[in-house]
């Protein structure tokens, strides 16, 4: 068994899908962060079979939930304040999201202008579409 | 200050005015002819155009208003690496409007979110080609009478196509409208109308192959070009120029009533044989393009004599 000690202040990830922890670890930027990360990949879950989670020691302020509900709004996010869950705040998917993801058109504007942000915008909540603010492109989740 | 991006940054109800105006303009060309007086339109075209820049200028001018701007990208700042955004900055300081054409898709968007001046985006690569779009409703409203309880063929390259993609978006919002979309599999609807405007709206469409088969079913037969300049490989061009040539022997199967609508420039689609049949009414849109063009100007510079909010 492994064993990974409790935290004072931050949030713990739970149910990510297995293999998922490195892509959250580079959409929320965690690598920029100068604090304790911890990131278990393949635990045992009854709900799942298999799971990441991933622990992260800082200031609660500093989690993207905008990210986080992109990425996969399933996700339990635990907030720890003083070793205590102090909340575990429901993800829900963005209605627009900036410089996460970036437009594979080759004939968007952006795929010329580097200066320009990359923003999507969510269009059909049912099936988690988004489309790219210029160019309308649709993003598939699947070729992240 | 409002943009023109889409048609459907109008409300039918603008729209319906903006159509009004175009009448008026139509009719009563003295009564317009000062009204932009000491106003400048800019044209910045990045790629090649004929009519959509020669119509934007001549709408201006028909306005007493003057024009400036270029035709090509190599004519421009945008030959030594200067973005659009850079670029509109500068224009802001030297027009009162201007019409912006760019081979990528979004660009207009861009410009819009850094002018100072109305934007209209007169073409954004396969993407957006409002005006032709205001265009097109005017010819129909003009020349049928309605723009609501119409079966809408639409042939040729559906896939890069702005303007039927444009068309469509706009038409929905009218009663009982319906569209036959004719194209080969390559050239098909790509799904953000097919599913996001179509189906999502419960709007009736059929996809078909064959002109033949459904001719005599419409009321207007919308054809389009397929454009070289859309296509990375050539020989997908080649192999599909050709796959539809509207005749005369085609024009037999269609009803007395049906109009013959083309965004031009045409190459082989459309039988030169056809040009004299008084259902083809491609080359009287061009000077409706003209009448809504200056009905937009007036109605983007005077939003408030023109009835936008």
């Amino acid at each position: 068994m492994l064993n990974v000690g409790k935290i004072e202040e931050g949030f713990v990830l739970d149910h990510i899908k297995a293999g998922e922890a490195m892509v959250l670890y580079d959409h929320l930027g965690l690598d920029k962060l100068d604090c304790c990360v911890a990131l278990i990949t393949n635990a045992r879950s009854n709900k799942m079979g298999k799971k990441d989670i991933v622990k992260v020691e800082c200031p609660v302020d500093m989690l993207d939930f905008d990210i986080l509900g992109f990425l996969d709004h399933n996700i339990t996010v635990n907030v720890i304040k003083d070793g205590e869950i102090v909340s575990k705040p429901v993800l829900e998917l963005p209605k627009r999201i900036v410089d996460v993801i970036k437009c594979r058109n080759p004939r968007c504007i952006t795929s010329i202008e580097q200066e320009l942000t990359h923003e999507f915008i969510l269009t059909d909540e049912k099936q988690e579409i988004y489309r790219c603010k210029y160019c309308e492109e649709k993003y598939d989740k699947k070729r992240r | 200050m409002r943009h023109l991006m889409s048609p459907l940054d109008f409300t039918v109800d603008e729209l319906s005015r903006l159509m009004d105006l175009a009448g008026d303009v139509e009719r009563n060309p003295e009564k317009f002819a000062h009204e932009c007086d000491g106003k400048i339109l800019a044209t910045l075209f990045y790629e090649p155009s004929t009519r959509t820049r020669l119509s934007f200028e001549s709408a201006m001018l028909r306005l007493g208003g003057r024009t400036l701007g270029f035709a090509t990208a190599d004519s421009s700042s945008a030959a030594k690496g200067e973005s659009v955004a850079d670029t509109i900055r500068m224009i802001s300081c030297y027009a009162h409007i201007c019409a912006v054409r760019h081979p990528k898709e979004g660009a207009a968007l861009v410009a819009s979110s850094k002018a100072r001046i109305p934007v209209i985006n007169a073409g954004d690569g396969g993407h957006q080609h409002p005006t032709q779009t205001l265009t097109d409703m005017l010819t129909i409203r003009s020349l049928k009478g309605r723009l609501d309880n119409l079966t809408i063929g639409l042939c040729g390259d559906l896939k890069f196509g702005r303007t039927v993609h444009s068309l469509i978006k706009s038409l929905v919002r009218y009663e009982n409208v319906r569209f036959v979309l004719i194209s080969p599999e390559e050239l098909r609807i790509p799904s953000y109308i097919r599913d996001d405007v179509l189906k999502a709206g419960n709007i009736p469409f059929e996809e078909v192959r064959h002109i033949e088969d459904v001719i005599g079913s419409l009321d207007l037969l919308y054809m389009t070009r397929v454009q070289r300049e859309r296509f990375f490989n050539e020989e997908d061009y080649v192999r599909l120029k050709d796959f539809y040539v509207l005749d005369r022997k085609k024009m037999e199967l269609a009803g007395k009533d049906m109009l013959v609508l083309h965004p031009l420039p045409r190459v082989n689609e459309i039988s030169v044989e056809v040009d004299d049949d008084p259902r083809a009414v491609y080359f009287k849109q061009g000077q409706y393009g003209v009448y809504i063009r200056m009905a937009l100007i007036l109605t983007l510079l005077y939003p408030e004599r023109y009835g936008l909010c």
